[in-house]
């Protein structure tokens, strides 16, 4: 099946509901969804639950909660060590008003991609021995701990390329694999932002990273700017 | 206390002494804050291939030049490429790292015990906290160096017999390098190797709860 288009990134989040979970690519800066968040508050849709690696590390996924449309984050930053500059999600969240599942980025990031990929779960040593661990089951191999960890996916994922052919290839820009490959991988609908849509051919086989089969939406806009720093 | 009066290690001293421990031609990850700084202080003939966890092998420094939103570290910070650098997504970033296919790693640090705990992510009573890709750091590398302060701020060791703060992985950490010494992490516990220029291995270990045995050649730091 090939990927659907659409003029604007309100129009490419059509059907997405309250209560949904919603991956978000990213990181920090770098090929993040910006457009498509900012569509997402624009739509009003609340009651999410949002899987990112950060919330409030100088992305603007944080600004969906000036509205509270997040009600809880599965995530690998999230909540700064001390409370100066707090973000919104932060500030909501010391305040018991959201919910945080705080995860290692490898093991999210594994999570995802064994949601993605068919696999029920898998061993890491990340976490043993640590509040990570609460709750899991842990296994004895080869004379070491390891934790069981159970695969991530969601309804939704919203994501940044920085190119798009006709078919749904996708192909990012500099470090902005991140998680946005992993997470076109373990949603129902993969809506992707792009800079750029060029026919299809165009994209050199071997330089496709996100292959078309992943892809249902592709909307093309112009990248927001976002600063590491928060500025 | 004992000898407040000397100076400690500033915090690109720490960075420096750091930097030593670096093998010729290994693979490196810096964790964010004081061990971001150590990249500076890399001879850059003993061609390091530092490796950052967003989906970066190569990278050079802090960029200075133009700000590019999609090349950025770890920490968000813009940093810079060099020749043979290479990216990858998350979940291949993260196989690398538990794979044990860096060779050392470098974390802040809160607190580490004498079996060589470390807890670095959590300071309970501020609450909150996040664990990044710590965890899976400590547990995949190779080698692993934390860089901390010796002490808090008032005084209290931060080299314990058992962290008292969340864990961040058990019996993970081979050398901590502070702002008072340089102290190895061994199966019989705890060794000071080095101490900060001025300082008597007796003061060291009275700012440390752990045992710490002296090691025969304990030194002054060469910076």
């Amino acid at each position: 099946m090939t990927a659907t288009f659409y003029d604007t990134p309100d129009a490419a989040l059509d059907g997405v509901s309250d209560g949904a979970r919603v991956m978000v690519g990213g990181f920090v800066s770098a090929s993040s969804p910006t457009n498509l968040i900012f569509a997402l508050k624009r739509r009003g849709t609340r009651n999410l639950t949002a899987i990112a690696t950060n919330i409030g590390f100088g992305d603007r996924l944080d600004e969906l909660c000036e509205d509270r449309q997040i009600a809880k984050a599965i995530a690998s930053f999230a909540v700064r060590a001390s409370s100066a500059r707090a973000s919104r999600f932060e500030e909501q969240y010391r305040a018991g008003e959201v919910e945080l599942e705080l995860v290692p980025q490898g093991t999210l990031a594994e999570r995802i991609r064994a949601g993605g990929a068919g696999i029920g779960g898998f061993l890491t040593r990340t976490g043993v021995g640590t509040q990570v661990a609460e709750g899991k089951e842990v296994l004895s191999w080869q004379g070491e701990e390891w934790l069981l960890e159970r695969p991530l996916r969601a309804d939704v994922a919203i994501l940044k390329a920085h190119r798009a052919d006709r078919l749904g290839n996708l192909c990012y820009r500099m470090a902005g694999r991140n998680f946005n490959a992993v997470m076109a991988t373990a949603a129902d609908l993969v809506i992707v932002e792009v800079e750029e849509i060029v026919e299809t051919g165009e994209l050199a086989p071997q330089e496709i990273h996100t292959p078309a089969v992943y892809v249902d939406r592709i909307v093309r806009c112009d990248p927001v700017e976002v600063r590491w720093d928060g500025r | 206390m004992a000898a407040e009066h000397r100076p400690r290690l500033t915090r690109e001293l720490v960075a420096i002494r750091v930097a030593q421990e670096l093998t010729p031609g290994s693979t490196v990850n810096l964790g964010v804050g004081l061990p971001t700084l150590v990249a500076a202080f890399a001879p850059p003939e003993a061609n390091i291939l530092l490796q950052s966890e967003n989906g970066i092998l190569g990278y050079g420094g802090f960029s200075e030049e133009a700000y590019d939103q999609d090349l950025i570290n770890a920490g968000g910070q813009p940093v810079t490429l060099n020749p043979g650098a290479s990216f990858f997504d998350s979940a291949a970033s993260f196989a690398m790292i538990r794979g044990g296919h860096i060779d050392t790693a470098v974390l802040g640090g809160l607190q580490v015990s004498e079996r060589g705990d470390l807890a670095n992510w959590s300071v309970p009573e501020r609450g909150g906290g996040s664990i990044g890709g710590a965890m899976d750091l400590a547990v995949g590398a190779r080698r692993l160096i934390v860089a901390m302060e010796h002490t808090t701020k008032d005084g209290r060791p931060r080299i314990l017999r058992e962290c008292t703060y969340p864990l961040t992985a058990r019996r993970c950490v081979d050398l901590v390098v502070t702002d008072l010494a340089v102290v190895e992490v061994g199966p019989e516990g705890l060794t000071l190797r080095e101490v900060a220029p001025g300082w008597a291995p007796g003061e060291v270990a009275a700012l440390t709860e752990a045992p710490l045995a002296v090691a025969e050649d304990v030194r002054e730091m060469a910076l």
